[in-house]
């Protein structure tokens, strides 16, 4: 079944008018030694109901969010979509289109992408954002690369708080350009201020910082940032979408570039993707030369009328060619979306709430289960939503213990800081309740 | 009818105390102030700006707002190089059931075995497909498999001590992406000639290649919808000299079952999923763009990858080589999810058949177009036909643009406009195989049309769409990114 519509009349007809016997003949420019000449080995097709039916056997394989209680972080956060996010983003007017190319065809998109960008800048307190990146980690190597080419050096520095997979993904990136990572240790769970003073040199190019960090901890950004700017360097500032409801936002605290995962602004968990990478810089010609990605810009039409269109092009890949400011074509349109129908169905009101919600509900849940005998928080940094707790003895036998009674309790910090092995990190969103969080101090006191 | 409503930016439909959400009361003890549980100089004194609207404001300003696309549910839309087929509704409900949708990225291997076997079996599918036996799913765009893949490259010179390989050999004719890919990748890019029959030039090719080659990135079919009838010997040269041949995979629509980017000897290449295997394109995303390549550059990969150990699924971090990773989590899985249910629903019969309609319709519109436009290269096409609006800029100067403004008028998406960079007035026409005859001939009525009309009508079209011709140089040169009251 391939959604094809021509009879076998149709297919005649049009081949005669092409002047072919047959749909073999428009093949003939394949060499036949390089024709497959079998057919594949995939499986074969399913109607409709077959489909539905395997894959309903497949996931019931899994265990996710909604058949056991999750307080699983790291980056993508089960928080609350409110269902106008849904039903906005379900119009297939905007789901089946593409890239808005042909400006008059797409003025939905382009007014869409134009707010959302008008909503990160108020969202980062930043001058300028983008149409969107891929995910956080993309996002925070696309900003590295952003200061390489703004201040002319090659050494980026980034602390070891900032999320593991962000940084192999720089890493990954600055293996193949002319660009140093040199990691910040923080063995405390948060930068030190003085450690990046001693660090940055003026063969820094940025300094990176993610608050809260991936203990879910906050940093002190104002001091990190003073000392990069000390040196001339830039200050790239990872940050959490939700939680600048109640927090200090990057433009408040001295970022040059702000950066983000932009799941928890109505992005459902999916296992990882599609998410969405935010960027927003200052409003200044230094990093506009050097913002990847696509910019809507307003402007007027023919007869005066506040239009929307793709703009500052050049930059990009399929003008610039090899000297664009970044090779990404598609970029994350739709989530972009989504986290457009999300802050304005929370409004800033319900943002608060809900960063709030998430600081109370960490905050208890975080007291009530280090009374749990050698359970303790790790660290002492003030946190937001998510903390890292030391716990007795195996934390994977841990956590598949507390699995089996239907949590997905923490992520076991050995996966990615060895030395942390015995510890988890524990995530509260707005959406888990007392109930829940009691049931998981149950759960744990049982099984610790 | 008037759906103009609520259209305006949505900060001008705000007002202090209209909300839309509400939240649940706290059921935790909540009765310290937030500055006892996080220092004050942490906190914001408010919440940032956002525009204040009620629900049925939100609503309907965004219905309203979609109402200003095209798109592929409400019209034809053969805009090349995108593959802008029929996007099935059977995807969208599977996708959104929760034992995939509230799958959390992180959680351990025991709870996802599903999920792991989905993305298992696609890793399979698309090896088959392409003839090449290692998959990465990671990439999440096809810009950034290209990238990813070129990273591959890379590591597996550095590792055969071949450093002194830094070029990356790219066609005049290749999406801009490829250049920009090699550059990111730390590559120096030197373009490659097509020759008058739109495919590589041979000769072109033999000067430019040398030790210092280390990837020809290529896409077959080409941009002008052309199969590289010389693929096999232009592959050979690459490999006599060490070389590694990368497929740029955005055609793949036009060969699914027919011929194998691995049999006519590419080492690597990248799947739009996005496209060929129907993904919603999402108004510019998200895409998919897993990577596959031959067997000697399988550890290289981005890790992780799924493996399948005994009767257990598991994703594979152990993996020595691999060049690390390109982006956080395991991939665009909801865009693969999407893909798998494409290809379970198709079969390799279906598969085949969508390259076979998918060729005969091109041919098809490009017979029509060619009564009135020029299309400089001969047929028959693949998937994809370019055709040229240069006499029509000589004879009525109506440019290539001004007839794709008129289409929209009619209520056709237009084609690709002036890509591939190799055609003057270059108009690139993709119609997929989920077209009917009578849309092409639709289609295709109206490009004659157009071409008949007065010029002046043409010149300041559309004249039906919300807005027209939108000043660009204005956009451009007084920068406005933002509202701002």
């Amino acid at each position: 079944m391939s959604y094809v519509l021509n009879t076998p009349e149709d297919q005649k007809a049009m081949l005669a008018a092409i002047g072919v016997a047959s749909v073999e003949d428009l093949f003939a420019n394949i060499p036949a030694a390089l024709r497959l000449g079998r057919t594949l080995d995939i499986p074969p097709a399913m109607s409709e109901m077959e489909l539905q039916a395997h894959l309903s056997q497949l996931l019931a394989k899994n265990q996710s969010a909604s058949e056991a209680v999750c307080f699983l972080g790291g980056g993508a956060y089960d928080h609350f979509i409110p269902s106008v996010v849904d039903a906005i983003a379900g119009r297939s007017e905007f789901y089946t289109a593409y890239t808005p190319y042909q400006a008059e065809a797409s003025q939905g998109t382009l007014q869409a992408v134009f707010e959302y960008q008008s909503l990160m800048c108020e969202l980062t307190g930043m001058g300028v954002a983008n149409a969107s990146l891929y995910e956080g980690g993309s996002s925070v190597t696309e900003a590295a690369l952003m200061t390489l080419g703004i201040t002319k050096r090659q050494e980026v520095l980034i602390a070891e708080s900032v999320h593991p997979e962000y940084r192999q993904t720089l890493e990954t990136y600055a293996a193949n350009l002319n660009c140093k990572v040199r990691t910040l240790p923080t063995p405390n769970g948060v930068l030190n201020p003085d450690d990046v003073k001693t660090a940055v040199s003026d063969a820094t190019a940025c300094v990176i910082a993610q608050s809260p960090n991936f203990f879910g901890h906050l940093e002190e950004m104002q001091a990190i940032g003073d000392a990069a700017h000390k040196v001339g360097a830039l200050f790239v500032a990872s940050f959490d979408p939700v939680s600048v409801g109640a927090l200090n936002r990057p433009g408040d605290y001295g970022a040059d570039i702000a950066v983000a995962e932009g799941q928890g602004l109505g992005v459902p968990l999916q296992y990882g993707g599609p998410y969405l990478g935010i960027l927003a810089c200052h409003d200044d010609s230094r990093f506009l030369r050097k913002i990847p990605g696509r910019l809507v810009g307003q402007t007027t039409d023919r007869n005066g009328k506040r239009a929307w269109v793709l703009t500052l092009q050049p930059r990009e890949q399929h003008i610039a060619r090899a000297n664009a400011t970044s090779n990404i074509c598609t970029n994350q349109g739709l989530l972009a979306l989504r986290a457009a129908v999300y802050l304005t169905a929370v409004g800033p009101q319900g943002l608060k709430e809900t960063a709030e919600l998430c600081v109370r509900k960490a905050h208890y849940a975080a007291e009530q289960l280090c009374k749990v005998g050698g359970v303790s928080l790790r660290f002492k940094a003030p946190f937001v939503k998510e903390f890292a707790l030391q716990v007795p003895g195996d934390a994977d036998l841990l956590l598949a213990k507390l699995r089996a009674k239907g949590f997905h309790a923490g992520l076991p910090l050995g996966r990615w800081y060895p030395a942390l092995k015995d510890c988890i990190t524990v995530a509260v969103t707005e959406k888990r309740t007392k109930a829940e969080i009691d049931g998981l101090v149950e759960a744990l006191k049982a099984s610790a | 009818m008037n759906n103009t409503q609520s259209t305006e930016v949505i900060f001008e439909l705000s007002k202090s105390g209209r909300r839309c959400h509400r939240l649940p009361a706290c059921d935790v003890p909540s009765s310290q102030p937030l500055d006892k549980l996080i220092p004050r100089e942490h906190l914001a004194d408010k919440p940032p700006p956002l525009p204040e609207v009620g629900e049925i404001d939100l609503i309907r300003h965004y219905t309203n707002l979609s109402a200003r696309n095209m798109s592929i549910d409400t019209n034809f839309y053969p805009l090349g190089s995108c593959t802008m087929k029929y996007n099935p509704k059977r995807h969208e409900r599977l996708a959104a059931l929760p034992q995939y949708a509230n799958l959390h990225p992180l959680q351990d291997d025991d709870t996802t075995q599903g999920m792991l076997e989905i993305l298992f079996e696609m890793q399979q599918y698309l090896a088959e497909i392409s003839g090449l036996p290692a998959v990465s799913l990671q990439p999440a765009a096809g810009a950034h498999g290209e990238l990813a893949a070129l990273f591959v490259a890379a590591a597996y010179f550095r590792d055969k001590g071949e450093t002194h390989r830094r070029k990356v050999l790219v066609p005049d004719s290749a999406h801009g992406t490829n250049p920009a890919s090699a550059a990111l990748a730390g590559f120096d890019t030197i373009t490659v000639k097509s020759g008058a029959n739109g495919l590589v030039d041979l000769e072109d090719l033999k000067s430019k290649l040398g030790d210092d080659t280390a990837v020809f990135m290529i896409t077959n079919p080409n941009t002008l919808g052309l199969f590289e009838t010389q693929i096999k010997t232009i592959t050979d040269l690459l490999h006599s000299k060490g070389a590694l041949v990368y497929l740029d995979g955005a055609n793949m629509n036009a060969i699914l079952g027919i011929t194998r980017p691995g049999d006519f000897g590419a080492d690597m290449q990248h799947y739009n999923v996005h496209k060929t295997f129907t993904g919603p394109h999402g108004g510019g995303g998200p895409g998919s763009g897993p990577i596959a390549v031959r067997d000697f550059l399988a550890g290289y990969l981005p890790a992780p990858v799924v493996i399948k150990d005994g009767a257990k699924y598991k994703l594979n971090f152990d993996m020595p080589k691999s060049i690390g990773r390109v982006r956080s989590f395991f991939g665009n899985v909801g865009i693969l999810f999407r893909g798998y249910c494409y290809i379970r629903t198709l079969g390799p019969d279906g598969l085949k058949e969508v390259s076979e309609q998918a060729v005969l319709n091109a041919n098809y519109l490009r017979a029509r177009v060619v009564e009135g436009f020029d299309v400089p290269h001969a047929g028959p096409c693949m998937h994809e036909f370019v055709a040229s609006a240069r006499s029509l800029v000589r004879e009525r100067k109506i440019t290539a643009k001004d007839v794709c403004k008129r289409l929209l008028d009619f209520g056709f998406h237009a084609p690709t406009v002036y890509f591939p960079m190799v055609v003057a007035e270059a108009l690139m026409m993709e119609p997929t195989e989920t077209e009917s005859k009578e849309t092409l001939d639709a289609f295709a009525d109206t490009l004659l049309k157009i071409k008949a009309e007065d010029p002046e009508v043409v010149k300041i079209a559309p004249h039906t769409h919300v807005v027209s011709r939108p000043d660009e140089v204005k956009a451009a040169k007084e920068l406005k990114l933002r509202w701002k009251s």
